[in-house]
């Protein structure tokens, strides 16, 4: 069974049944159908074709429901309310798919969802379990997003800064389930790259590649967080890194600066350093000034003040942190970290101990709590 | 796509605006207040927000470990028993002010008299797994 090739194949044989007239959501669901009977009968019957497979199962799903629909709608006297069939995008123009699953009237996480199953090819099920939700409820989330898209009509190009904040979500959402998410963000926003010609897709692109090679450092075995400084760099994907500064520098040289471009421009700062405190942190102080200029993020302002905590010392980082609301997630854990730099112990385990009680999530708390204790039993020998 | 967990108290959380006890309130009114909770849910489930739901009993036991091979200590009420849980749902929504609203719509079921009881809910965000993106 090669479940990425039939979840590669999932937009293109989409694409042809709209092109064919099929209406966007009976397309889909009959592409779903048709996904899972690949599933079932691939195995012990291979197809010498499997699109060719793959676009004749969903087309006869979709008679078949099409055929349903119409004697049902006959019973009940409502033929007249049929819908027209849906527009035909161009052809060969993959991006439609991705404009129509980031379309800016769905919700972000309705969008995820029907990017993931109309894009992606993963089943319902398989959405379900990573976002760890009932499979019902997602169903709906589904159902309902395709409604909201059903009567979208593309005559302009859609939004890619929203089609990138879709794939974005989707990578961030890392592993859970028995679906890779960061993978499968990564093919998807590949597919996109190779289809679009947009600094910034190459950015976002490059970004998550960057992240991704260093996924394995990033937790011990017990699923401790292990900080950038801590990490064992020889368990970072050096082939994954030399592609994604490739793919920044194309990016780059273009001079359509955006904000994953510098988001990706620190990522490569870092994963281009042979030891952290070989780390250029005055370089990417000046890449976090341009993705404040750019996005003027709260959260680029904070990770700023510790990049200026590297470049020019902890008072300077704590001066930089001073002026930013202390309600900021991590405002405390980075303060409790620039103390304990500043040679603060005592104000750093404090803190330390208060940025747990905020932690977002429990990989967080656990290893703040860490830092609090270490500093606390340190001081009483 | 974050996740929430709603609490709904017997005892613990400040008095309710229309703070009658629900055994003095008409049939009909008790069926009204039913009624409202299943439309939530189910109108949480069409909206794909909904995760799960259950009532809690209002008698717990208290357990804990209490040596090897001895039974567990399992009594109660303790003193500081402050609140009991009543029961609970979950919901995963994209916003914390979307699940600020939830609440609040849950919050406004009918109880004496047809009136909202307007009684307080803890909504309480999960711990989850850490994004990929950290640094």
């Amino acid at each position: 069974m090669n479940e990425p090739l039939l979840r590669s194949l999932t937009p293109d044989v989409l694409q042809i049944l709209v092109r064919r007239g099929a209406g966007f959501a009976a397309a889909e669901d009959a592409v779903q159908d048709a996904l899972v009977e690949a599933v079932r009968v691939w195995p012990d019957d291979p197809p010498r074709d499997p699109k060719g497979w793959l676009i004749t199962a969903a087309w006869r799903k979709f008679l078949d429901a099409a055929r349903a629909d119409a004697a049902r709608h006959r019973r009940e006297d409502l033929a007249d309310r049929e819908p027209p069939p849906g527009p035909a995008p161009a052809a060969d123009d993959t991006l439609w798919l991705y404009f129509l699953c980031a379309h800016p009237s769905l919700t972000p996480s309705s969008a995820v969802a029907l990017t993931l199953r109309a894009v992606g090819g993963l089943t319902t099920r398989q959405i379900a379990l990573a976002y760890l939700v009932p499979e019902a409820t997602m169903a709906q989330r589904i159902s309902r997003a395709k409604r909201t898209v059903s009567s979208v009509r593309f005559d302009r190009p859609g939004d890619v800064a929203t089609v990138l904040r879709v794939l974005y979500l989707v990578f961030n959402e890392g592993y859970s389930g028995d679906v890779d998410l960061s993978a499968e963000a990564i093919r998807l926003t590949r597919r996109l790259a190779a289809a679009i010609d947009h600094p910034e897709v190459a950015g976002l692109l490059a970004l998550m590649l960057l992240h991704h090679a260093r996924r394995a450092a990033r937790t011990a075995p017990d699923g401790a967080l292990v900080p950038l400084v801590e990490q064992d760099r020889g368990r970072w994907d050096t082939a994954l890194i030399a592609e994604g500064i490739d793919i920044l520098q194309a990016a780059l040289a273009l001079d359509r600066l955006g904000e994953y471009q510098a988001q990706a421009a620190i990522a490569a700062l870092h994963a281009d350093a042979p030891t952290a405190a070989d780390t250029d942190w005055v370089q990417i102080v000046e890449w976090y000034d341009e993705l404040v200029r750019l996005t003027d993020s709260p959260v680029a302002r904070l990770n700023r003040a510790v990049a200026v905590g590297e470049a020019d010392g902890p008072r300077a980082g704590l001066a930089a942190l001073a002026a930013l609301d202390h309600t900021l997630p991590r405002h405390t854990a980075v303060a409790a970290y620039l103390h304990e730099r500043d040679g603060d112990p005592a104000t750093a385990a404090r803190l330390y101990a208060e940025a747990a009680e905020k932690a977002p999530n429990l990989a967080e708390r656990a290893h703040l709590t860490r830092q609090a204790a270490r500093l606390n039993t340190g001081m009483n020998h | 796509m974050a996740k929430y967990l709603l609490l709904k108290h017997y005892r613990g959380a400040p008095a309710s605006v229309n703070d009658a006890p629900m055994d003095q309130w008409t049939p009909e009114e008790v069926s009204a207040h039913v009624r409202y909770m299943n439309d939530f849910a189910a109108r949480l489930e069409e909206t794909g927000e909904f995760v799960d739901g259950q009532a809690l009993a209002p008698e717990g036991t208290w357990v804990r470990y209490d040596g090897e091979g001895r039974p567990p200590v399992t009594d109660g009420p303790f003193a500081e028993t402050k609140d009991l849980i009543a029961g609970w749902m979950v919901i995963d929504v994209d916003t914390h002010e979307r699940a600020v609203e939830l609440a609040g719509e849950l919050s406004a079921a009918p109880g004496a008299g047809g009136e909202p009881i307007h009684e307080w809910l803890e909504l309480r965000p999960f711990l989850t797994e850490p994004p990929t993106i950290t640094e």
